[in-house]
């Protein structure tokens, strides 16, 4: 057959979108499609208008993320597997939580969490050590580590979920409703953000760095569970108890995420920056990345958060005007969410339009983490007002 | 000279520049981002007496005059705002035009110069045609997305591609929608009614009134555009107004129409910890021939004709309870009393008078069951607390429960007390009898005062003491039968103490110990033959036993009678439960315009942020018999990202113009 001109031109154009997608992708949309299908036939008469929205919207979401982002397919799926394994073996009760191998030492909540907690901390030194040592299969083993602990924690928050309505059938509610509860949400979630970074700039440096940041969140729900005993699951106070809840604090915790990652990228940049001066051909200076890629890592982590903590503020809008009678009432966690993003727009403005670059800029995205950490957690334990969930 | 030659800038132009310059908005960011840090160190809206034991009279008003107590409203941080407004605006109408042009603008009029000055460029000579490489070329930016258009100069041609145009709308969408939020939130906000403060037309009212008897001059009429208020209705009640807080005072907002709290709920997770709370409502209008209904909860409010009434929480709301005091000094009868919470009544007794200050009632307390129980937790029962406070104001608080409550196995009539509400309640514990009541403790306490039965219980004891002793002297006798009716006077004063302080008044240091021991006994002897008199006409299947444990918790509780501080025992008799549901009204117009600033906002930022705005030029010039291409382009984000991809279509283009 000859082959036409135009055929083979054809051959050099960009190969549209949709065919660029593999089996598995397929089979990711089905199984994705299949579970939605599922929970809308199974659960469906108990839900209600906006719940079924959120359902419709996560699907997609869902989709479209394993379909960007290749990697996380996996994860997604066997986090599916844990959980569904976790709830099949509960069945109806708590009781199996004792008496099942698998449910005691791997995969109930509460064993999936420590899992995860010890993972991250592996992870953690190994990043660091494959740093030092310069050890690319190091560098892999962290990010098996990382991309483990990240699916024992996501399987702890959905076995959680569960459980909380094993507890007692009108407990149930979607596990991001506490201070315990949700530093496992924002270790998990800063741990995926990294990772999608690792992979897109191929560079396992900067993991031991954004690791420690989630080591400090695993310390703390390992201090709140064993000190506190913070770990008992309870029912929802009257006002948490909405649908806003569920995507809100997700969107917020993307948000504390991204910024902590930006404030650890920052301070990999200055370190870079230092030993560039101080000793050219030391481990940072040749070890991390180059100071333009670490600054467009740090650009896009702040332009990441910016982008989920307006959406999860707006959304903490229309919650408040629902559950407290008006959009903005100046109470403290608000008033420094809309700190937060203006520390950060204020930031976007100086590097955008003012083209500043460089040290300032990172010393200033690491500042950024304490007022991120204060909006997160200063609030709770030093202001009062009407977010009164999870004071210390 | 060209500088020199330029006109004069006018002021305005200089003011204009001022007020949308970069250097001006990052400061203004960054200076509201401070302020609004104040606002939620310093507690809003306290009560000033709060303010001024707090930093004492010369800080209180120095925080005052710069309205740190209402951060939020103060004129100094509304002008703040008023300029980051203004600057954003400003900023939007100078670069907005120039933006929306760009959006279509291919500039194919570009240089070579200029686009060799690029970050991203190639070149290349091909033996084709500048046709054939054009279609080529277009061809390929076009799988890539990219949008074209082509102009043909004198000597060359320029093919002028884009890709994320909309990037633009992205810095429109974002800053209009930052001040369409603020100009929005403004019309909700209580500027109107600063003004209104300013110019003498309200006064904030500062004492403690009844609605009815608020002045005209601190009520605001129903058609006023924005509020946002509370009012607490007890089931039953119907309003027509709500409460304004503001500062240390509060104004009247009359409502355009009536509420009623018809009935309100509280339902209740297993552990007792509330899970809704829920009124039913009716809404009486003018404007509507019937009465209109809906049942709100948390989380569910009634939007009506624009008011939106949302459930905040609850309190008692007048509740009825019918007591009963026993007095706990002094043989005087029961005294039925009829209360109601939040009301108080005056009381008589030996030692002056009390003031009786309902405070609040709880139909349900659920505790954690005990263990071993089939359950987890358990309601106790209604409880109802007060104050008793004395001539000179000096108050103890109780806590009373209406059931008996078990411990240890027993059931008692359990009350709590308190000298400040700071202080844990230490708790009282009255054995219950048989009934359930109070009874046969009170017969016990009031047979210890009754003389005759006194009389005959100290000879009973006396006789009881001297049969075993060989002398019947009348003066040992007496003096037994002195001892013991002085011991149970001092019992029924004080309790233990006030024997052992006896012991300690009046005999030498070397015998109190065994003395004591001695009194303690007698006492104890007397006690219980009083016991036993009350008990034994009460009939019944009562073990010996119990009767013994009932009558060591009688004199454990009648021994503390006097650290409790009451002259009665109250009693819950009866009652009938009033909630008032707190509602929030609120009224405001600029709710949709800030919602339609959200929505510009979001999308407004993510187009900004991951639709970068990439152009790409070709400039075809036949030179000889080959064509020479300039291959450039430009981004205004992501430059790591676009270098990539351009590297990715250099690549491919190189290769079709190979293939060509
Ligand atoms: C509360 C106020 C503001 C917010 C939340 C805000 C937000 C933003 C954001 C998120 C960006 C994107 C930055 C980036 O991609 O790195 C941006 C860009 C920009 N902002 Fe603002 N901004 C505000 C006020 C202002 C003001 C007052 C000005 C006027 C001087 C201004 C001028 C600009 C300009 C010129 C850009 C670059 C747009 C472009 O060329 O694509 N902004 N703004």
């Amino acid at each position: 057959m000859p082959v036409t001109r135009d055929s083979m031109m054809k051959g050099f154009d960009k190969r549209p979108f949709l065919n660029t997608l593999s089996g598995f992708d397929w089979l990711f949309a089905a199984l994705v499609l299949a579970g939605a299908g599922f929970v809308f036939y199974r659960y469906g008469a108990v839900m209600d208008v906006y719940e079924t929205i959120i359902l419709s919207g996560v699907a997609p979401a869902v989709i479209a993320l394993g379909w960007y982002w290749k990697a996380v397919r996996a994860m997604l799926l066997a986090v599916t597997l844990l959980s569904l394994a976790a709830v099949w073996l509960y069945g109806s009760s708590l009781e199996p939580a004792q008496t099942s191998f698998l449910l005691k030492f791997l995969i109930s909540s509460q064993s999936a969490i420590m899992w995860m907690s010890a993972l991250f901390i592996m992870a953690t030194v190994t990043y660091f050590g494959a740093l030092f040592l310069r050890s690319d299969y190091a560098g892999r083993v962290a990010s098996a580590l990382t991309w483990s602990a990240a699916a024992m924690g996501l399987t702890g928050i959905m076995v959680r979920w569960r459980e909380t309505y094993l507890t007692h059938a009108d407990y149930g509610h979607i596990p991001i409703s506490n201070l315990y509860e949700v530093f496992i949400l924002f270790s998990v979630i800063t741990a995926l953000i990294y990772l999608y970074y690792e992979g897109r700039y191929q560079t396992r440096a900067l993991g031991g760095f954004v690791l420690l940041i989630i080591s400090a969140a695993v310390g703390f729900v390992l201090w709140y569970t064993f000190d506190r005993g913070a770990s008992g699951i309870a029912p929802l106070v009257p006002a948490l108890k909405s649908y806003w809840m569920k995507i809100h604090v997700p969107a917020n915790f993307i948000g504390y995420g991204a910024f902590s990652l930006a404030a650890m990228v920052g301070v990999a940049y200055l370190l870079r920056a230092r030993a560039e001066r101080v000793s050219p051909q030391g481990l940072f200076a040749t070890r991390l990345p180059t100071l333009d890629v670490l600054d467009d890592v740090m650009y896009k982590a702040i332009t990441l958060g910016f982008g989920f903590f307006t959406i999860a503020t707006v959304l903490g809008a229309l919650w408040a005007a629902e559950a407290w009678g008006g959009y903005w009432s100046w109470d403290p966690k608000e008033t420094w969410a809309l700190i937060v993003l203006l520390n950060y727009a204020a930031w976007l403005h100086m590097r955008f339009s003012k083209g500043w670059r460089g040290r300032p800029m990172a010393w200033w995205a690491v500042a950024g983490l304490f007022v991120t950490l204060f909006a997160f957690l200063g609030v709770n334990m030093f202001l009062s007002g009407l977010h009164s969930y999870g004071s210390l | 000279m060209n500088t020199l030659a330029r006109p004069r800038r006018t002021a305005g132009a200089i003011l204009l520049e001022f007020l949308g310059s970069m250097n001006l908005a990052i400061t203004l960011l960054v200076a509201v981002a401070f302020s609004s840090v104040i606002g939620t160190i310093l507690k809003q809206n306290e009560p000033y007496q709060d303010y001024i034991l707090k930093f004492g009279p010369f800080w209180f008003e120095v925080y005052k005059s710069l309205g740190l107590y209402d951060v939020y409203s103060a004129t100094w941080f509304l002008v703040i705002m008023t300029f980051l407004i203004v600057s954003t605006s400003v900023c939007v109408s100078r670069n907005g035009p120039r933006m929306l042009r760009d959006m279509r603008a291919y500039r194919e009029d570009t240089a070579e110069r200029s686009l060799r000055a690029f970050h991203n460029t190639a070149e290349w000579s091909v033996a084709h045609t500048p046709d054939a490489v054009r279609e080529a070329l277009m061809r390929h930016l076009h799988s890539y997305g990219y949008r074209l258009r082509v102009k043909e100069h004198a000597d060359h041609t320029v093919v002028g591609a884009m890709k994320g145009a909309a990037n633009r709308l992205g810095y429109l969408g974002t800053h209009i929608g930052v001040v369409v939020v603020c100009l929005g939130a403004l019309l909700d906000g209580n500027l109107p009614l600063k003004f209104a403060e300013l110019t003498g037309k309200v006064r904030v009212e500062t004492r403690q009134l009844l609605a009815t008897e608020v002045p005209a001059i601190s009520r605001l009429p129903a058609d006023n555009a924005s509020f946002r208020g509370l009012v607490s209705i007890p089931e039953g009640a119907t309003v027509n107004y709500i409460g304004l807080k503001l500062r240390d005072g509060f104004l009247l907002q009359e409502l355009p129409f009536e509420v009623q709290v018809k009935d309100f709920r509280i339902e209740q997770y297993a552990n007792g910890q509330p899970k809704s709370f829920e009124s039913d409502l009716v809404i009486y209008d003018k404007d509507e021939p019937v009465p209109q209904k809906q049942t709100i909860s948390v989380n569910h409010p009634w939007n009506y004709k624009g008011y939106v009434i949302y459930m905040v929480s609850f309190s008692d709301g007048g509740s009825k309870l019918q007591l009963q005091a026993w007095p706990l000094a002094g043989a005087a009868p029961m005294q039925t009393l009829q209360g109601e919470v939040g009301k108080s009544l005056k009381l008589a007794a030996a030692d002056g008078p009390r003031t009786l200050e309902l405070g609040d009632f709880r139909l349900y307390n659920v505790k954690p069951a005990p263990a071993g129980a089939d359950k987890q937790f358990q309601d106790i029962g209604p409880s109802f607390t007060f104050k008793l406070r004395d001539e000179s104001g000096v108050a103890l608080e109780y806590e009373n429960y209406m059931q008996p409550q078990e411990h240890e196995g027993r059931e008692y009539l359990v009350s709590g007390v308190r000298d400040n509400p700071d202080a844990e309640f230490t708790y009282l514990r009255i054995p219950a009898d048989t009934a359930g009541g109070i009874g046969r403790f009170m017969r016990f306490r009031v047979a210890l005062l009754d003389g005759q039965k006194v009389q005959a219980v100290v000879q009973k004891i006396a006789n009881r003491q001297l049969a075993a002793s060989p002398a019947q002297n009348p003066r040992v006798r007496q003096a037994l039968t002195a001892l013991l009716e002085k011991l149970l006077a001092r019992f029924n004063t004080g309790g233990f103490e006030a024997v052992t302080e006896y012991v300690q008044q009046n005999l030498p240091q070397e015998q109190r110990a065994e003395a004591a021991r001695f009194y303690v006994e007698l006492l104890h002897q007397t006690l219980r033959e009083l016991y036993d008199g009350v008990s034994a006409g009460e009939g019944g299947s009562i073990t010996q036993a119990d009767h013994s444990r009932f009558f060591d918790d009688a004199v454990n509780a009648l021994g503390v009678l006097r650290d409790y501080g009451s002259p009665w025992f109250l009693q819950l008799a009866d009652f009938q439960h009033i909630q008032a549901a707190s509602l929030q009204v609120t009224h405001a117009p600029g709710k949709s315009i800030v919602y339609l600033g959200f929505g510009l906002l979001i999308m407004g930022v993510f187009i900004m942020f991951y639709l970068p705005q990439r152009r790409v030029w070709a400039m075809l010039r036949q030179e000889g018999g080959v064509t020479r291409i300039v291959f450039a382009g430009s981004t205004n984000r992501d430059s790591l990202g676009f270098a990539r991809d351009f590297a990715e279509l250099r690549t491919g283009l190189e290769a079709r113009l190979k293939a060509l």
